[in-house]
């Protein structure tokens, strides 16, 4: 499921990278915050265990042919989502420098399509709460499998929304979607009974070392922070400037719709000294107009656009709320 | 198990590479690194029929190819694990997309090029281009040098650790791998694949030797002074370190707007 450099484009790359960066500093702070050090040479070194034991053959019983274990929900298991997610983020990286599977740029792509959904997906929503009230074999069993198979399905779905979001390929959505999906459930389901196998096998001789496992009595945080609703809300502007934005009707909306019905176009004529001079201070603060880098019509205009505009109104909107918040405070002094 | 082979092979291949003492090898990481980065942006950048313009792109490569004394049949077999995807991808191109984009004289007749195999074309020269040149950054750098460029950008240590930790562990694991197979395969010959009753067993060992393992480098690393910081020792910066990416990125922007 690796992506390669040729399947992005610059635009959704970025995109990818701004988002996979983000849940790489949410990972490493909350490994930070855990402040154990021989976490770190556990990480490297059972990065180096999965990296190795994809190399190994598994032969699927029935078919004839063998399959291989791609270990995101494996590592989620055993360290836990934030170290396992970084632990991923290396094993990606050496991947694609060593042995050119995936690209540089396509790298935050793969972060997010194998290491987002397979840590975070994974082990919080799956096997965390699986596990709440103690770890059985039938329940290892269930959610390596729910686990595998659901986090490989947004994998590859992920995977068909980057490709055509970068324009890439003719293919239409609902054919790359129908071969994309099946191949990937049955990769998945096979990964889910190996990583089962093996997760057993560790329960039965050294339960400790599953994450997660009767955890039951965690702080409830009733609330967001406002730095995380913050982080949310960047994040969520990003994706609907720097991706959604590609797919922006090129159709007018419905006011212009209208006009055109009823004066024949959708942009009136005005003349006079201040139309013009209103026209031309328009002209020359409008840094992106027409939501493209000026004299460029380059998807990458389109996101840039859609990013400074979501920062723009963000800032406004903040900035909009301390000041309503200074005057009120003044007023009740 | 050939597979293992295959891949402690091209590991110790690149790393006998990477120990040269050429001019390249010598270069700042993060400027190779930068203008590897730079390059497939702007490979990748191109629009899906300009193919012709695509084309100039070689000279980075090619350059590197030819000066660097890199071999290009061991570049391109780097190509094989992004092939299947790429041409899944680029193969369906030109049954849906029939624009006639120009004609070409073949044996006295006229024959169409259309807009899909144009596009195709160009989607497997991409690939091409950004694995060549993942190659080059790779055959001329060492991943600790890497690391370094990549603490340079300020990329947090806890996953530069890490990055190391995997390198130099890959090849322990995977000799690892090489013997737990052939072991296996001796004792269950003309089986494809590890059989389902072993699946646990075969590999929950190991990971738990791994895991053993993982607890002795600690202590080790924290005898030796290890208290979760990552020193390195600090690269001389020389006039090429500044000139090779400038060179280079200056070019890729001209050929990238001007040709």
């Amino acid at each position: 499921m690796h992506m390669a450099d040729a399947l992005v484009a610059p635009a959704v790359a970025g995109t990818m990278y701004v988002l996979s960066t983000a849940a790489a500093g949410v990972s490493v702070k909350e490994v930070r915050k855990q402040a154990s050090p021989e976490k770190i040479p556990v990480m490297g070194v059972m990065g180096a265990f999965v990296f190795a034991t994809q190399m190994l053959n598994f032969t699927i019983p029935g078919t004839g042919s063998s399959g291989h274990l791609c270990g995101g929900m494996m590592l989620s298991a055993l360290l836990g989502p934030y170290a396992g997610f970084l632990t991923m983020i290396g094993v990606l990286l050496v991947q694609c420098l060593l042995f050119a599977d995936g690209g540089l740029l396509a790298l935050g792509c793969n972060i997010w399509n194998m290491a987002f959904y397979g840590c975070f997906i994974g082990a919080l929503l799956i096997w965390k709460p699986i596990m709440k009230k103690g770890a059985s074999r039938v329940k290892i069993a269930l959610a390596s499998i729910l686990g595998c198979v659901l986090t490989l399905q947004l994998g590859a779905f992920s995977v068909t929304l980057e490709t055509l979001a970068s324009g890439v390929t003719e293919l239409p959505f609902s054919v790359f979607l129908a071969t994309m999906q099946p191949i990937h459930l049955a990769i998945g389901f096979v990964e889910g009974l190996i990583t089962t196998a093996v997760l057993i096998f560790v329960y039965e001789a050294r339960p400790e070392l599953l994450w997660g496992v009767g955890e039951t009595s965690e702080k409830k945080e009733g609330k967001l922070s406002l730095k995380n609703t913050v982080i949310a809300v960047a994040v969520a502007a990003a994706v609907c400037g720097g991706v959604v934005s590609l797919f922006a009707s090129a159709f007018p909306d419905g006011l212009e719709w209208s006009m055109e019905q009823v004066a024949g176009t959708s942009e009136l004529e005005a003349e006079g000294g201040a139309y013009d001079t209103a026209a031309g201070i328009q002209e020359t603060t409008s840094l992106l107009p027409d939501y493209a880098f000026k004299d460029s019509e380059s998807a990458v205009g389109t996101s840039f656009s859609g990013i400074t505009g979501s920062l723009v109104v963000v800032l406004v909107t903040v900035g909009a709320c301390y000041l309503f918040k200074f005057f009120k405070k003044n007023e009740a002094d | 198990m050939k597979q293992i082979e295959d891949n402690i092979r091209e590991l110790n291949k690149l790393q006998n590479l990477q120990q040269r003492s050429h001019w390249m090898n010598r270069l700042h990481p993060l400027g190779k690194l930068l203008v590897c980065v730079i390059y497939i942006f702007v490979v990748a950048s191109f629009d899906k029929y300009a193919f012709d313009k695509l084309l100039v792109m070689a000279v980075f490569p090619a350059f590197c190819f030819i000066v660097g004394d890199l071999s290009l049949k061991d570049g391109l077999y780097r190509m094989r694990l992004i092939l299947p995807l790429v041409l899944f991808v680029g193969v369906f191109n030109p049954f849906f997309d029939r624009k006639v984009l120009f004609s070409v004289a073949v044996a006295g007749s006229q024959m169409a090029v259309t807009g899909g195999v144009i596009s195709m074309l160009s989607l497997m020269l991409k690939g091409l281009f950004s694995v060549l040149s993942a190659y080059i950054l790779i055959a001329t750098t060492s991943i600790e040098e890497i690391c370094y460029a990549l603490r340079i950008l300020h990329v947090p240590k806890i996953i530069v650790i890490v990055i190391m930790l995997i390198y130099r562990y890959f090849g322990l694991m995977g000799a690892e791998a090489d013997r737990i197979t052939t072991a296996y395969m001796l004792r269950a010959p003309k089986q494809k694949g590890i059989h389902y009753r072993a699946w646990g067993s075969l590999v929950g060992q190991w990971l738990l030797r791994s895991m053993d393992r993982a607890s002795a480098v600690y202590e080790s690393m924290t005898l030796r002074g290890f208290n979760g910081d990552f020193r390195v020792k600090r690269k001389n910066v020389s006039a090429t370190d500044f000139l090779y990416p400038f060179i280079w990125i200056v070019l890729f922007i001209l050929l990238r707007h001007f040709y």
